[in-house]
């Protein structure tokens, strides 16, 4: 016989999700709401004078080449630092998992980056990569490869790229760690027994065990690259060479604080949470189903 | 050293404290780091031990644009500091909020201060005035566009006099590169102020109509002139090969002259104190270069740095203060020492001739250099100032499209149109939001 609590009438149930509602609306609808309304103002910076001008500033945006342009980058983007920042995470991850000497230190210096700003981040490597200055572009350059961010489109791609990745691999990997301890060892040894090579095990026994895992820092890994990188952006690239590498959560940023255009970037950052909202829907409804809890 | 200045700071504390209930504050938000940031921590600290009715507080709020968006924000929260420093690009921005800003002339004459707007140097408040000549805002620390020089590789490239005209740079900077600078013979910071906006104000060319904008907010781009599209593809055929080598749109490369890796550097004049601190060899400063077949060429240059923004919506009383603490600022003997100790510009003729007898710039040349360009010729319309709403993504524009061109994305000529349709946009949109 299973025992239930009953608790008679709203009022109790109502204030133990009070806090939680307070915070989603003060913190998630109230502003998301504000973007929406100022999305169909035009207002100078101060504002002074705001006048609404429905869907203009959305025609607007969509006249602009940069635009679809920005959509592109961060699709590339976000690919690769979704892909290469779970990639190596797991690879760090499976590594620091096994009885090494030492793994307590490893485990604590692979989480250290976590805790660096991004600006901060894209900072070192920048300084690192700087075409004149940087220490690792000497290298490069020894190799024959005419090292340029500031002008390359590609190689100042491959930079963000690399800080974005190197910035959120500590996270993955913390989870992903937790993930593989919470794997149950019976299984694994007893597909060693079977005979699984350790690829194998992997494959077949370990990475499926993970999907859980994998599949919540997918939608993690794409919400920060979709929100999170514009310090790094701004600290190293600022969205150049000739706009190249500006995302579309940089364009907002440009727009609208460094620009004051801020109808047009609250239309911006309207179309960007759309974009993630879709992207989570379909992330939870087609990937979700191959995970196996 | 540490002790004195915290027991100053006590003292000053417990002086505040009791005479807390008379002294109306000033707040003074600014964007000033390292050595400028002690400068106007000094200036506050001296204003306010030089009378007792007024207390100007200064806070730091970050850079140039981070400055600005704070008050902004504080503006529409309805704390406005009293005076605001803003980047000389947000001119217009300010200028466009009339319900937010006080005049400072206007805020001068109500407050009874004595102010004349001809002690000035018209160089440097051009830029902050309007068309009619009345003063918007304070100038404060004020610099120009110079050449800087490396004097001892210039020697070694066999280049014998500093180069005046662009095909004389161009060629100094093939011999250096021929000397072994193969990775930069010639470069510049801030890609756009130096390849358009300077450019234009050197060579007497409109950057737009309506006197660059100074006339009126409907103004329209005209810098894809034919001079600027040569120049630009001048720089764009030395990329190629490395004679000229671009350095980004802010001044994040500089170190590229100090560290001897570019000879030929233009930026800014306010690179002096890091110049003085860093290059370790014999250099000097030199005006702009110019083509010498545009004609007028060189006129004078502009200015770019920040000017104090006094808050509209506060009480009589403490414009009163702030109109003293202007005082204060113009004055001669402050203005020349502040001029020979920081390196930015003396705002008054007054400082400026004192600084010149005294024999100051014999010793210093490089300190006048700037404001030799400023005070080259009476100022045309194409070179009293800029003044362009949304100036700052308009720069963005600019800088996209010459690296564009730069990188051999598109010619000179299509990177140029294409930022002045953008920079146009850009402006029609702020133009119907300051209507």
């Amino acid at each position: 016989m299973e025992k239930r609590a009953h608790i008679s009438g709203w009022t109790l149930p109502l204030l133990l999700i009070l806090p939680q509602m307070a915070i989603t609306v003060i913190f998630f609808y109230w502003p998301a709401s504000q973007a929406i309304w100022q999305s169909f103002l035009r207002e100078d910076a101060f504002g002074l004078a705001s006048e609404f001008v429905g869907f203009e500033n959305y025609v607007s945006l969509f006249e602009q080449p940069e635009y679809y342009r920005a959509m592109v980058t961060t699709a590339i983007f976000s690919s690769l630092v979704a892909f290469f920042s779970l990639a190596c995470a797991l690879l760090l991850a499976t590594q620091a998992d096994k009885n090494i000497r030492g793994g307590q230190a490893f485990k604590t210096f692979l989480i250290w980056p976590y805790a660096v700003a991004p600006a901060i981040a894209g900072v070192l490597w920048l300084f690192m990569f700087h075409p004149t200055l940087g220490t690792l572009s000497k290298p490069i350059k020894a190799i024959g490869i005419d090292w340029n961010p500031m002008l390359n489109a590609n190689h100042a791609m491959t930079l963000l790229v690399l800080s974005a990745t190197w910035k959120q691999i500590s996270y993955n990997f913390l989870f992903f760690l937790a993930g593989l301890q919470a794997i149950p060892k019976s299984v694994i040894e007893a597909a060693a027994i079977d005979g699984a090579g350790p690829l194998r095990r992997f494959w077949t026994v370990i990475f499926p065990l993970l999907s859980p895992t994998t599949f919540f820092l997918l939608v993690v890994n794409v919400v920060y690259v979709f929100f999170d990188t514009f310090g790094i952006i701004d600290a190293v690239t600022g969205g150049g060479p000739a706009g190249q590498t500006t995302t579309l959560v940089y364009k907002v940023y440009a727009d609208g604080r460094l620009g004051g255009d801020l109808g047009g970037s609250a239309a911006q950052s309207v179309i960007l949470m759309i974009i993630v909202i879709a992207l989570t829907a379909i992330q939870f409804r087609y990937v979700e189903r191959k995970v196996q809890y | 050293m540490m002790k004195k200045s915290l027991l100053g700071a006590l003292a000053l504390g417990l002086a505040t404290s009791t005479s807390a209930f008379a002294q109306t504050e000033i707040q003074w938000w600014h964007a000033m780091t390292g050595a400028n940031n002690d400068v106007v921590n000094k200036l506050a600290e001296d204003f306010n031990a030089s009378q007792k009715d007024y207390k100007v507080v200064v806070s730091y709020k970050g850079q140039y644009a981070d400055t600005l968006n704070a008050g902004i924000a504080a503006f529409r929260a309805g704390n406005a500091p009293h005076i605001l420093q803003v980047f000389e690009v947000g001119t217009a921005t300010m200028m466009g909020a009339r319900g937010a800003i006080k005049p400072v002339q206007e805020m001068m004459k109500e407050a009874g201060e004595k102010f004349d707007p001809n002690a000035y140097l018209p160089a440097i408040t051009g830029y902050y005035s309007t068309a009619k000549g009345e003063m918007l805002s304070m100038p404060f620390n004020s610099s120009s566009m110079v050449m800087w020089i490396n004097k001892d590789e210039l020697k070694k490239a066999g280049v014998a006099e500093i180069p005046k005209t662009w095909p004389q740079v161009f060629d100094a900077a093939k011999k250096l590169k021929a000397a072994g600078h193969d990775t930069c013979g010639f470069s510049n910071a801030w890609a756009s102020w130096a390849n358009v906006e300077q450019f234009s104000a050197w060579h007497n060319i409109p950057m737009a109509t309506k006197a660059n904008g100074l006339d009126g907010f409907d103004t329209e781009m005209k810098f894809n002139s034919p001079q600027h599209v040569k120049h630009l593809q001048n720089l764009v055929d030395l990329q190629k090969d490395k004679t000229y080598d671009y350095s980004g749109r802010d001044s994040k490369s500089e170190g590229r002259f100090t560290s001897g890796e570019c000879a030929i550097f233009l930026t800014s004049s306010g690179f002096y104190g890091n110049v003085k601190a860093n290059a370790k060899f014999d250099w000097a400063n030199a005006p702009m270069p110019y083509y010498p077949d545009v004609q007028g060429a060189p006129q004078n240059s502009i200015i770019g740095g920040a000017s104090l923004w006094v808050m509209g919506g506060k009480k009589a009383d403490e414009y009163k203060g702030v109109a003293k603490f202007f005082t204060f600022l113009s004055d001669t003997d402050r203005q020349a020492k502040l001029h020979q100790e920081s390196g930015y510009l003396p705002i008054t003729k007054a400082a400026y001739e004192k600084t010149k007898a005294s024999g100051f710039y014999e010793k210093n040349p490089a300190l006048q250099m700037a404001l030799i360009e400023l005070t080259n010729k009476e100022p045309t319309e194409n070179s009293r100032g800029l003044r362009f709403g949304n100036m700052v993504q308009i720069r963005d524009v600019i800088s996209e499209e010459i690296e564009a061109a730069l990188a051999g994305q598109k010619p000179a000529k299509d990177a140029l149109d294409t930022a002045v349709t953008r920079s146009n946009q850009i402006l029609r949109q702020f133009e119907r939001t300051v209507r």
